[in-house]
């Protein structure tokens, strides 16, 4: 598909590759931005996820005593191996957030913490570092981060106001709503405009802040690309489609 | 009168001067209350039912010597409204005055100001009124037992509205605690006629036998009549929108008039309807649940002191007090069940000597029949029955969290008072020990959260709450009501609108739909949507006279097995067709001609080609609810089969589904065959909608989620993430969850009604569908014809459309 100026996006091409995926440059690095919601460079196999909030369940029976299902970081490890299989890369970046309190890691099953220490079986793992876990995994292997540079693209969890050409981010759990007709349909997304990247939460029990609130404002200077993720491909969505909550 | 004499002579003095003689359901409640009994009093409305309630408690109370120190609550009275739980208050004021007694009669409800509420605490008042939420409170009061120590009675109203529900459960929970604080408690129900009072004694008693029924004298026959609006019916249709001008007419004839409708866009609808024919500036009303709640109450102060011509209302004035000048009882569009249509006419005419009167307005032809069914049903004194109850677990999980908040207790002795209240009889011992674990640690195959316990067994082998805070939550969310996220719909407009008036609440699904410049009808009028901003929809009167009405499915109440069974019976006995209108006669008999009549235990089944599709229409008269699962069901099936299904309408008599490929060759008892309530139901159940919103309500009300929390207030909608995540992930890691049982069951018999599939399956089994192929459309399609187009299936086929329609105007823009 032709690049398109009149969406307000300069030079923004994509298309749906094999896997369901969305294909792009983001600042000029190849880019595939998976329905998993996770970002691949193939190039430099790597793999990017944002947002893990592991034992975001049992964070809530520790601090409000509310017995949530403890089953959230063996669901979010059940996607992450999925993909780790589908893409074998080299190195994984965890986008921060990867705990959803400085305590989580201390509260991991022991299966689970087994199964976290085996993804760095073969590959780095890197830990940028979030606001949620400052201080990144202490036990577990893998670098911990404040930020990464890979491929000419700067990983950080936290994405910074006005233009940041190459920074790919998390933090803000984007989602995408669509109406049509009567029906509703609200999706996890990856928002970009072809400079810069903010990448869908990939955790189970995350939820998404609507790309129309005003906290993506200063990131974008105007309408940017949501890719909406569905059950086995990626959606490409225009700003005009968009409805707030 | 032998029984007046009975009355204490200030009593009788107090009858007299009125000008009455205590009826002798009220003598007989006097005498059960003397005898220490607990009863059951069942009489229409309008017969003195309250105060037959009362007078026991009012006797003991003026008969009771003075003592020094502070007595406790006496009576305790609970009411399943707390408008209704006030008028009481202020209407036991009167004799209670006039007899000059001795008696505090207080209410105490969610809307009661602190300070009186600690008054009560300290100094609880002879008579307590209130709601069963307030009760459930009671229960996780520290020191709830030395409070309720001295209560003698306790008084439920609209005992028929309250069991069969999960308040119903939780009310009686409490009833069995109250029971343990006060052994010598009596329990009093007050109950409209019921089809099988059994069930309500089962319910309102400490165990089977215990309770006495009085009976009220029946009322005069009601006059009832079915409408046939300028000798017409409808082929289809919701609204009676053709007989608007007639009814417009007949308010015009009485004095007071209640037009009942089934849902509140129904209402919106006839209120407008009948304000464009209202050349006499009648004053006529609205009242639905969607009102803003100050604008209900003075609708019903304008009707107390009757000034108000008619009121178009839902289910929200079913019950509540009387109005003594209501003289007539109209029901827009079919009843859909007996009991709530003697219910419904049981608000005219509060005396007992004059018939009430009742009109039905039958939108289309099924509805006639059904209307007159109901007429019938009425006359002949038959109600539809209700099924027996289970309790429910997720509501025994708050009701356990609730005693450990008020005190310590022992497993084997709660369990042994649980099983004193009705619905918990034969509660097993599993399934307390499965729920107590719940309550403490989540219930979780992992166990994770052993450390975190929300309530802990002790050395001494009791249980109590781990700590304040978790006790301060339990408070914050008592209750077995779950409503859905609530928008406030506020009159302002602009880019950044601020806080205008607020004209009502409407459920968050219906702004979803809308864009900037709809209009729809609310609250009477019609208004332009122009914004939603978090929990509130900005809107601004519209001068469109033509609003773009959202559209209704007909009414949420499933159709009753009983009239079902009569419209069938109707149906098929041509001996009863001449007595129907004309043009419902020329209907059955082309029916006749042109496909088939089914015998009374036959279910009809159609095929025929239309336009370019396939149809196949069955005609199982089971209520909307069973017909939308059975469709969903069958979908599944022919799908299997190859035949291409593209979609499928239910309405409460007949399911219609088309398909790329004939289906009058399938085998129908195959096809019909009880195994669909296996795997296929299974199956289908875990991905549906209706699951994941019956495990919200089974996750808020057993308290796995909040709706509030201490220092983290939140409303319905700003829930950082959903139960839907948390459904998912407990369903794939551990499917046999106590909280997927409840959800299972509660989409099993409330909003799937696979109950009452199944019993139609078996009903249909061996042989008895009647298969019509057709090579044209029949007489009884024609109605479920009319609704195809109207409807979607909601799901994850039609999200992926949804995004793959955005992604082609994405594809238009770029191009563009």
């Amino acid at each position: 598909m032709a690049p398109s100026e009149s969406m307000g996006v300069t030079s923004l091409a994509f298309q749906i590759g094999d896997c369901g995926g969305l294909r792009l440059e983001i600042a000029g690095a190849r880019a595939v931005l998976r329905h998993s919601g996770a970002l691949w460079l193939e190039a430099e196999r790597t793999m990017v996820v944002a947002d893990l909030h592991f034992e975001k369940g049992s964070s809530y029976a520790a601090r409000f005593g509310q017995m949530l299902p403890p089953y959230d970081t063996r669901e979010t490890l059940d996607r992450l191996e999925r993909e780790l299989a589908a893409l074998s890369p080299a190195t994984l970046v965890f986008l921060g957030d990867s705990f959803h309190d400085g305590a989580g890691e201390g509260r991991l099953p022991q299966e689970d913490r087994v199964r976290i220490a085996a993804l760095a079986l073969g590959r780095r793992l890197v830990w940028a570092v979030g606001n949620h876990d400052e201080d990144g995994p202490r036990a577990l292997p893998g670098d911990v981060v404040d930020e990464a540079a890979i491929a000419g693209l700067t990983f950080r969890h936290e994405p910074l106001p006005g233009a940041q050409p190459g920074e790919v981010a998390g933090h803000l759990h984007p989602a995408a709503k669509v109406t049509s007709g009567r029906a509703t349909v609200r999706r996890r997304c990856f928002v970009t405009d072809g400079t810069r990247l903010v990448l869908p939460a990939f955790g189970a029990f995350t939820g998404g802040l609507n790309i129309l609130d005003q906290a993506f404002a200063p990131l974008f200077g105007g309408p940017a690309l949501a890719a909406a993720l569905g059950p086995r491909r990626v959606h490409a969505v225009g700003w005009k489609s968009l409805r707030p909550d | 009168m032998a029984e007046a004499t009975a009355l204490p002579p200030r009593f009788q003095e107090w009858f007299a001067a009125r000008g009455w003689a205590p009826r002798p359901h009220q003598m007989a409640m006097v005498e059960k209350g003397r005898q220490g009994r607990d009863a059951l009093l069942i009489a229409p409305t309008g017969g003195g039912k309250t105060l037959a309630g009362f007078l026991p408690s009012l006797i003991q109370l003026s008969e009771r010597a003075p003592r020094n120190t502070p007595a406790g609550v006496h009576t305790l009275y609970i009411s399943p409204l707390k408008a209704l739980a006030v008028d009481i208050e202020r209407n036991l004021a009167t004799p209670i005055r006039e007899m000059g007694l001795n008696i505090v009669a207080e209410s105490r409800t969610g809307d009661t100001g602190e300070a009186r509420k600690q008054r009560q605490r300290l100094r609880p008042p002879d008579i307590l009124l209130t709601t069963p939420e307030q009760l459930a409170l009671f229960c996780a009061w520290e020191g709830a037992r030395e409070y309720f120590a001295d209560l003698s009675c306790v008084i439920i109203d609209e005992a028929h509205a309250l069991w069969p529900s999960k308040r119903g459960d939780l009310l009686s929970l409490g009833l069995a605690r109250l029971q343990k604080f006060a052994p010598n408690m009596r329990r009093v129900g007050l109950s409209a006629t019921v089809d099988d009072p059994g069930l309500v004694r089962r319910w309102l008693g400490r165990d089977a036998e215990g309770v006495d029924l009085v009976l009220g004298q029946g009322g005069a026959q009601p006059i009832v009549e079915v409408l046939v609006s300028d000798g017409r019916v409808p082929w289809a249709g919701h609204t009676a929108e053709h007989a608007m001008a007639e009814i417009y007419e007949i308010i015009k004839g009485a004095k007071t008039a209640l037009v009942f409708v089934n849902t509140r866009f129904q209402a919106e609808f006839a209120f407008q309807e009948l304000w464009k024919l209202n050349d006499d500036g009648l004053a006529i009303a609205l009242h639905h649940g969607s009102l803003a709640a100050e604008q209900r109450r003075k609708v019903e102060a304008a009707m107390a002191r009757g000034e108000i011509r008619a009121v178009v209302c839902t289910s929200t004035l079913d019950m509540g007090i009387d109005w003594g000048d209501v003289d007539l009882v109209i029901q827009l569009a079919a009843p859909k069940g007996a009991s709530r249509m003697v219910q419904r006419i049981g608000r005219a005419n509060h005396r007992l000597d004059e018939p009430s009167r009742a009109i039905l307005a039958p939108a289309n032809r099924f509805e006639y029949l059904e209307c007159r069914a109901a007429a019938d049903a009425i006359l002949g004194g038959h109600l539809d029955g209700d099924p027996a109850r289970t309790g429910t677990l997720d509501t025994l999980a708050q009701h356990i969290m609730g005693c450990a908040c008020s005190e310590p207790f022992a497993p084997t002795e709660l369990y042994d008072e649980v099983r004193t209240s009705g619905p918990y009889a034969d509660l097993s011992w599993e399934d307390f020990e499965t729920v107590v674990d719940f309550v403490s640690t989540g219930g979780y195959a992992l166990r994770t959260y052993d450390k975190f316990r929300r309530i802990v067994p002790g050395q001494d082998g009791l249980w109590r709450a781990r700590n304040a805070q978790a006790v301060l939550a339990h408070r914050m969310n008592v209750g077995a009501i779950v409503s859905p996220a609530m928008i406030n719909v506020r009159i302002g407009g602009g880019k950044r609108p601020m806080g205008g008036r607020k004209v009502g609440e409407a459920e968050e699904g219906f702004f979803e739909q809308m864009k900037a410049g709809d209009t729809f009808i609310f609250a009477g009028q019609v208004w332009r949507f122009n914004s939603l901003v978090g929990a509130d929809a900005f809107v601004t009167p519209s001068p469109d006279k033509d609003p773009m009405l959202p559209s209704w499915g007909g009414s949420k109440f499933p159709l009753s097995t009983y009239l079902a069974g009569r419209v069938r019976a109707m149906m098929h006995d041509e001996c009863e067709w001449p007595a129907l209108p004309p043009d419902v006669q020329e209907w059955l008999n082309y029916q006749k001609v042109r496909s088939i009549i089914p015998d009374q235990d036959e279910m009809l089944l159609e095929t025929f080609p239309h336009g370019k599709r396939f149809h196949l229409v069955c005609y199982p008269f089971e209520g909307r609810l069973a017909h939308t699962t059975l469709a969903m069901l069958l979908t599944r099936r022919l799908d299997r089969l190859g035949v291409g299904p593209l979609g499928f309408v239910a309405n409460d008599y007949a399911v219609a589904i088309w398909s790329l490929k004939p289906m009058d060759q399938l085998d129908l008892q195959e096809l019909f065959a009880q195994d669909m309530l296996g795997d296929d139901l299974e199956a289908w159940l875990d991905e549906s909608f209706l699951m994941k919103r019956a495990f919200k309500a089974c996750a808020l009300i057993s308290g796995l989620i909040e709706r509030r929390h201490p220092g983290m207030e939140k409303s319905g909608r700003q829930v950082t993430f959903s139960t839907d995540l948390i459904y998912d992930v407990l369903r794939r890691h551990q499917p046999d969850h106590l909280l997927l049982r409840c959800a299972r069951a509660d989409a099993a018999t409330g909003s799937l009604d696979v109950a009452r599939l199944g019993d139609l399956l078996a009903r249909i089994g061996g042989g008895r569908i009647r298969h019509a192929a057709l090579d044209h459309v029949s007489p009884f399609a024609v109605p479920i014809m009319l609704e195809i187009g109207r409807e979607r299936a909601p799901g994850d086929a039609a999200g992926e459309m949804i995004l793959a329609e955005a992604e082609e105007d994405l594809i238009a823009e770029a191009m563009a």
